[in-house]
């Protein structure tokens, strides 16, 4: 555990909202569009769906291999305020609450925060910056660490050891939320998939088969966060803020403190549900970055939906998918909708849409109050978003 | 040797004496003189209470399996072929640290986490050895 963790102060609760959420016009296998073209389209749309224009936006945040003033300079912002905080592919999620907070003391108005990468494509995408002098390099890349399957699998192989998670587990996941992604009609995978289907895909690293992992695809998102007030006045419902928390642990999966635990994530989210005064059982929705079937089943045992070492048994029986009781990734997750390098961005466009409705087919009867947890780098970070359509 | 083509190691200020260690065959940590806490990766300063009296400390090379991977689509052109096995040694004077277990079956059924291991040195280069683990004598 963290060193010193106090209870969380309820006082920014309800006090800013998402008013705008969208992708970049096309996602998937995207080869024309440079990465930063993504970010830009993507942040166009949510303005759109806000009802705001560019003027408006006082304050621009963004991650990945970027400066938050790149992205400024690509949509010729000049913002008073740039946060490029980067915590891995959840750095989207704690963008809201450092949003929240600067709004909350009157710094800024406005704030975009996007997120575009051609991860598939790699158009326009910077290199790596792990050089053979970083630690990554010396203490992992010699051993022929192959990107987050290897790391994500000595995690899982721990899980399986220390509390029996099968294989068949995993696979609950990938195949509950493929059922999700034949209701979205943008997500990349909508072919029927079934347990045995993802048994049998390839090996990428075991414990972890092919169908195991998430897409790599090109696409962008963006939302935008003002004011609960300003909210009111703009034309769609306001998804308001009612509980944030962030955390990270290390970066390299060689310096984590405990292989069958997502510390961080058990830090962001109860910071988040103290701030918003929710109840696992207020919960509606979740979205839960799911970089490997593995990630979700940890998340939720980290985020208390269940005690740690059940989160194979919660996810089995299809629990998750239509008709299940615990509706999870209902866009069709990073597994089968879209996954273009930092998926917390898209955990958070399908909760407020979700919470407002818009979801045709995939609608949730019953939407009021989502979580979206997400994850950073070889378990490293998580951010923690609690939001609803009414401040209690 | 010259052929090696694998990542290798560029070791920075504070990493250099593990991988001279390494290149004598020796498996060297950092322990500090202060507070007595011994870590991995090597850090300039004590992690635990910040001091920068930092000694170097042979260790036994023997541990415990914490936890692994088989790679099977794995680093181009990775030097021990696929699919090979990736894995977390807890060393018995505590540090972890990541490394390959050799000179065992690449089966998740023969390979079990808890399971004795000792250090070997692999000369990659002229320049670079490389700490693997192996099973203990008598454990598989």
């Amino acid at each position: 555990m963290s060193r010193g963790l106090s209870p969380r102060s309820s006082k920014l609760r309800g006090k800013v909202a998402i008013v705008g959420a969208s992708e970049s016009d096309e996602i998937g296998k995207v080869p024309h569009k440079s990465a930063m073209q993504l970010h830009a389209e993507a942040a166009r749309n949510a303005l759109a769906d806000a009802g705001l224009t560019l003027k408006d936006v006082d304050a621009v945040f963004t991650a990945g291999v970027w400066m938050a003033s790149e992205a400024a300079e690509y949509l010729r912002i000049v913002p008073k305020w740039a946060d490029g905080t980067q915590i891995g592919g959840c750095s989207f999620i704690a963008h809201v609450e450092h949003a929240a907070a600067a709004i909350d003391a009157g710094l800024i108005d406005v704030a975009l925060i996007t997120h575009g990468e051609s991860g598939r494509s790699r158009i326009g995408m910077p290199g790596t910056r792990f050089g053979p002098d970083s630690f990554r390099m010396q203490f992992e890349g010699p051993y022929g660490m192959a990107g987050p399957p290897t790391g994500y699998a000595l995690v899982a192989a721990r899980h399986m050891h220390d509390y029996g998670t099968t294989s068949e587990q995993l696979a609950e996941v990938a195949v509950a939320t493929r059922k999700w992604a034949r209701l979205n009609p943008r997500a990349a995978q909508r072919g029927p998939l079934t347990i045995d289907d993802v048994l049998s895909s390839p090996m990428i690293a075991w414990p972890l088969h092919l169908l195991d992992c998430c897409l790599v695809t090109d696409a962008g998102g963006a939302i935008v966060v003002t004011s609960a007030e300003r909210a009111r006045d703009l034309p769609k419902p306001p998804v308001y803020v009612l509980g944030t928390g962030e955390c990270a642990s290390q970066v390299i999966i060689s310096q984590l403190r405990d292989f069958s635990w997502w510390e961080a994530a058990a830090v962001s989210s109860r910071l988040a549900f103290e701030m918003s005064g929710a109840k696992h059982a207020d919960i509606d929705l979740a979205m839960f970055y799911d970089a490997f079937t593995i990630v979700p089943i940890m998340g939720l045992e980290a985020t208390g939906f269940c005690q740690r070492g059940e989160g194979g048994a919660f996810v089995s029986h299809q629990r998750t998918a239509p008709g299940g009781d615990f509706p999870m990734n209902t866009n069709g997750g990073g597994l089968s909708y879209t996954h273009s390098g930092m998926y917390g961005m898209y955990t958070m466009i399908e909760a407020v849409r979700q919470l407002r409705g818009e979801c045709g087919e995939r609608q949730l009867q019953r939407c009021t109050t989502a979580i979206c947890h997400g994850l950073g780098g070889q378990l490293s970070s998580a951010a923690t978003l609690i939001c609803g359509t009414e401040v209690p | 040797m010259p052929d090696y083509t694998g990542p290798v190691p560029v070791p920075t200020p504070e990493t250099r004496p593990y991988w001279e260690a390494a290149t004598r065959h020796e498996l060297v940590l950092p322990r500090c003189r202060q507070c007595q806490t011994m870590h991995f990766y090597p850090r300039g300063i004590c992690p635990e209470c910040l001091s920068s009296d930092i000694a170097w400390e042979r260790v036994s090379g023997t541990g415990t399996l914490h936890t692994f991977t088989i790679v099977h689509r794995g680093v181009k052109d990775f030097p021990l072929g696929t699919p090979y096995v990736i894995a977390m040694v807890e060393l018995d004077e505590g540090p972890r640290l990541m490394t390959n277990l050799i000179d065992v079956e690449p089966d998740p059924t023969r390979i079990r986490i808890g399971m004795r291991v000792e250090v070997t040195f692999a000369d990659v280069t002229p320049a670079v050895t490389l700490p693997r683990f192996r099973p203990a004598p008598g454990t598989v």
